[in-house]
């Protein structure tokens, strides 16, 4: 597996995508979504929500268990992906493309993100 | 105490076949290899193939293996027949579980106890302590076995394939000595996951020959290699019992909603008898909780532990829950106040993190095959 060059990722293994037009996109890894299982249920952030840099902001559920889901960033919620929440799968098929999570306006650039490279060897993949 | 995870003969393989792995009552274990919902439901269509062995075998042997099984069981292995096998319990004096069992009887004077790993220590204990007076000898067997099930409405014929036995003559809760694969096993058409399928006993040594043979012999049916995350939401669509979920110390088989693996009639004292006659006249008197299935109406999941409620009060508490890949929706067993326990009761629901979420009390199973 790959952690696409592109992307920053945080240490509660999400993703978070160059910012444009103010707006990042936000995932989880494909470290995070094997280390899951199957996800059943996503809640996700809704739209005008804000979320806070290292904050629980909604939960994805797998066949055993349930994790909280972090914001890698602050800022207010533009966009939650509906594919996700009518196919939690897309999260383990396409952790890096379709089964992104939500859109943030960011309101703050993070700086304690990982890049690539450091994300794969914190994460050991 | 923290001592290295114990490995079972096909360790190797399910690292090769890219297995994530569990701790399982001081086991590693494959948790699932790829997707556990893909596993799951080739079970239920096609076939998987399982590790079991860290199930615990315990061999009881003499001429009084029988009659030393009656009085240490709550069940009457007396009436099991060479080549068959009974699901029963071990109890404590108080009525209390200490574990769920199946006993196969191999020969006139010699039995197979099958334990959980978590409990087979426990087991052997109490069975080696109750043996005393009695001309019976009881065997630690646990390194003697590997353990691999083969489960699912394809298991019949995927096993056919690599053996001769006369598995059409081999009914359900039945054994036999064979010859699988070119290796010796004991087979047996036992199970947790709902489904027809076989169980097969054999040396450690012979494992890996058997697995490469059926998964062989299997590809062409859709077998695939399954975990403990699957077997697990087998059992739970199938209503099966989990020890440290359903059955612990502290409930005695009627209050599990299995008193019907006690044997009262059977003769003379077994160990936990008195205890059982008072459990059994507070379940048909006076049910304290009775255990029932919960099906979700939204797509929360229940863990165990979590608290039912029913207008605003605590009702009762979930032993085990996981979104079902049958039925679609996350479903729990769960211990409840009688006064709830109807199928159908209205109000019921459970508190996943604060916020009370709606489920339908039914009865167990949730899932039935068809035969």
């Amino acid at each position: 597996m790959s952690n696409p060059q592109q992307l920053r990722y945080s240490k509660e293994h999400e993703w978070l995508s160059a910012v444009e037009d103010g707006v990042a996109t936000i995932g989880i890894t494909e470290y995070a979504a094997n280390a899951l299982g199957d996800v059943v249920y996503a809640q996700l952030p809704e739209v005008g929500d804000t979320v806070t840099a290292g904050e629980t902001c909604g939960e994805l559920e797998s066949t055993k268990s349930v994790s909280d889901l972090y914001s890698p960033v602050t800022g207010e919620v533009t966009e939650a992906n509906q594919d996700v929440v009518d196919d939690p799968s897309l999260v383990n098929s396409a952790p890096f493309e379709g089964g992104w999570l939500f859109k943030v306006r960011v309101a703050q650039e993070p700086e304690d993100l990982l890049s690539a490279d450091e994300y794969t060897a914190f994460s050991g993949n | 105490m923290s001592t290295a995870p114990r490995l079972t003969a096909l360790d190797a393989l399910h690292r090769s076949l890219g297995a994530t792995m569990t701790d399982f009552a001081g086991w590693d274990m494959p948790l699932r290899y790829a997707s556990e919902r893909d596993e799951h439901n080739a079970v239920r269509t096609r076939a998987g193939l399982f590790d079991l062995s860290h199930m615990g075998e315990i061999t009881v042997t003499g001429p009084a293996a029988a009659a030393f099984l009656n009085f240490a069981l709550v069940g009457n292995i007396g009436t099991v027949a060479v080549g068959r096998a009974r699901y029963t319990m071990i109890c404590a004096e108080n009525g209390g579980i200490l574990d769920d069992l199946i006993v196969y009887r191999l020969g006139e004077t010699e039995y197979m106890v099958v334990a959980n790993a978590g409990n087979a220590q426990i087991v052997l204990d109490a069975l080696t302590a109750r043996a005393e007076g009695f001309d019976a000898e009881v065997r630690d067997d646990r390194d003697a076995y590997a353990l691999l099930a083969v489960q699912g409405p394809e298991s019949p014929a995927i096993l056919a394939a690599v053996t001769d036995a006369d598995l059409d003559g081999l009914k359900y809760y039945a054994g036999l000595p064979g010859t699988v694969a070119g290796v010796p096993a004991l087979i047996a058409r036992t199970g947790y996951t709902g489904e027809d399928g076989f169980e097969l006993f054999v040396a450690p040594e012979h494992a890996e020959q058997l697995w490469k043979a059926l998964t062989e012999a299997g590809a062409s049916r859709g077998l695939i290699p399954c975990g403990l995350s699957c077997r697990d939401t087998l059992r739970l669509e199938a209503g099966m019992p989990l020890y440290g979920h359903e059955l612990t110390t502290a409930l005695t088989p009627f209050d599990a909603g299995l008193g019907r693996v006690v044997k009262f009639e059977k003769e003379g004292d077994f160990v936990g008898r008195k205890a059982l006659e008072a459990a059994a006249e507070r379940a048909e008197t006076a049910p304290p909780r009775k255990l029932v299935g919960l099906v979700a109406e939204g797509r929360r999941v229940p863990r165990a532990g979590f608290s039912v409620v029913a207008g605003g009060q605590v009702i009762g508490e979930v032993t085990s829950g996981a979104p079902s890949p049958t039925l679609g929706k996350p479903i729990a067993m769960a211990y409840v106040d009688a006064a709830h326990a109807t199928p159908g009761a209205e109000g019921v629901g459970v508190d996943i993190r604060g916020s009370h979420e709606p489920y339908e009390v039914v009865a167990l199973p949730f899932y039935k095959r068809q035969k």
